[in-house]
């Protein structure tokens, strides 16, 4: 889980150039951290080459907060 | 009644410096921004050599967010035009009208990097894997795009797409907003970034490059003998236009007045100049008339002088046919020889050293002048800059497509 965190908040940083302490589970990534959809949409495909999993449109839909990807990604890999 | 319109600000991210007092520095000394590729893998190239940009840093005008979301000529356009408003002590534009200042920046290819890249990953992994951001940081007129979002010019906004004659395009077509009085300051120019795998191999297929890869910084020899095709070079040139009362409202610095514009087709090929340069001198001719001059009038000519066989030619015999026996007695250069062939953004990159020769009186160069051309027989400044005042001077460009234009700038006389 931990590591999973760390790993999500590294792409996080660096695609939407936030402090690493901003991005706590309960952050949105549209809302607290700026991202827009086209942020949102990049994010998803970055995850997908990190985690070697595929994030269905319907699911990547449903992910609005840091902690549904860690949730999401625990659960699929 | 026309609005006058003069120049007041210039930013260049160039192979030959990236602000504007060290870039006319190399510019008036005939230095050489040519080198070996770096970018990429040459050997299975013809040509290997390329006026690179290699001190561009984006950190030191955006954040890293904004930097993934632009392909290398966005960039370059940014970096320019923040620079050109500083240039024009507007650092930003809290002092103006958003509504009154527009961007006119074109590009003549756009974020083809950009283009190789997802083009892989969907070769690769399949069309899902392509970046949402591919198509918004590819298309050519997110320069003008992106310069309006970062600076917040609310304006008239629009990019010229014209090869190898989009900057001049670009000044051309803002000058003419503001002579109609649709807006009070242009941000205006043309930027490219095309030292990739794809491009040059396009270009080394339609045989349109130089192949001295043994002497890189002689290798762009416009007007010479030995040309053997033009050299790419990359980045922005950037101006800042206004009109004249405008200008003189705020105390501006002016250093030229924009004076005339022309633009023609050749309606001849895809790629090769209309025989003896048809096009280009109805251009010129046009330039001067809507400028009111006449050719006497004209002292320099910034030559579009691409140091390929046909457009140095053909340029040469459009010079004549406009100019007549005033053919010899004017100055005529190709800055290419140093900065190389910057492609859409070389007609910004042009006509901001067109200004600066007129606001200091120095002509610059065509360096690698060697070997005398009968056909190319007019005085090209050959290898040294000269301190000369003029009057009135152009610029040319000519692209791919039979696009021919040109500007006509005067220096700045009060009335």
């Amino acid at each position: 889980m931990a590591d999973t965190l760390s790993r999500v908040q590294r792409i996080i940083v660096d695609r939407l150039g936030v402090d690493a302490a901003e991005v706590t589970l309960e952050a949105s990534i549209t809302e607290d951290l700026g991202g827009d959809s086209l942020d949102s949409m990049d994010l998803i495909l970055e995850l997908e080459d990190e985690f070697s999993i595929e994030i269905s449109d319907a699911d990547a839909e449903k992910i609005k907060t840091v902690g549904d990807i860690v949730t999401y990604i625990n659960s699929h890999s | 009644m026309a609005k006058r319109v003069v120049i007041t600000g210039m930013g260049v991210i160039s192979p030959i410096g990236s602000d504007v007092p060290t870039f006319w520095n190399n510019v008036i000394t005939g230095q050489s921004g040519i080198g070996p590729v770096t970018r990429f893998d040459t050997s299975d190239y013809p040509t290997k050599i390329a006026g690179e940009v290699n001190d561009f840093d984006p950190a030191n005008y955006m954040d890293k967010k904004e930097a993934r979301r632009m392909d290398r000529f966005v960039q370059f356009a940014v970096a320019a035009s923040k620079d050109a408003l500083t240039h024009a002590d507007l650092e930003d534009l809290s002092s103006l009208d958003p509504n009154r200042v527009g961007v006119y920046i074109g590009s003549g290819i756009g974020g083809i990097s950009t283009l190789e890249e997802e083009h892989r990953k969907l070769l690769e992994k399949g069309p899902r894997r392509v970046s949402p951001f591919f198509i918004p940081m590819m298309i050519p007129n997110m320069a003008a795009g992106q310069v309006s979002i970062f600076l917040g010019a609310k304006g008239p906004n629009s990019a010229a797409i014209s090869a190898c004659a989009t900057g001049t395009n670009a000044v051309g077509d803002a000058t003419k907003i503001l002579e109609r009085g649709e807006a009070d300051v242009m941000i205006a120019g043309g930027t490219e970034a095309t030292i990739t795998p794809m491009a040059f191999a396009g270009f080394c297929s339609a045989k349109a490059m130089s192949t001295h890869n043994d002497e890189p910084q002689k290798a762009s020899r416009p007007f010479d003998k030995e040309r053997d095709g033009f050299v790419m070079g990359e980045g922005a040139g950037i101006l800042i236009l206004e009109t004249l009362d405008h200008a003189l409202s705020r105390g501006a610095k002016i250093y030229a007045e924009v004076v005339g514009y022309g633009m023609t087709g050749d309606a001849h090929h895809l790629t090769a100049p209309a025989p003896e340069g048809e096009g280009a001198g109805r251009a010129m001719k046009s330039a001067l008339a809507s400028a009111g001059l006449s050719p006497e009038d004209i002292g320099y000519i910034n030559a579009h002088g691409t140091s390929t066989d046909l457009n140095d030619k053909f340029e040469t015999m459009a010079i004549k046919s406009i100019f007549g026996d005033h053919a010899y007695q004017l100055a005529i250069s190709s800055t290419k020889s140093m900065h190389g062939h910057m492609l859409g953004a070389t007609g910004g990159i042009e006509a901001i050293i067109t200004a600066l020769a007129l606001k200091e009186g120095i002509l610059p160069p065509t360096i690698n002048y060697e070997h005398p051309d009968p056909e190319c027989d007019l005085d090209y400044i050959a290898n040294e800059s000269r301190k000369v005042q003029v009057r009135a001077a152009l610029s040319n460009s000519l692209g791919f497509g039979g696009h021919n234009a040109t500007l006509a700038l005067k220096a700045y006389e009060e009335s």
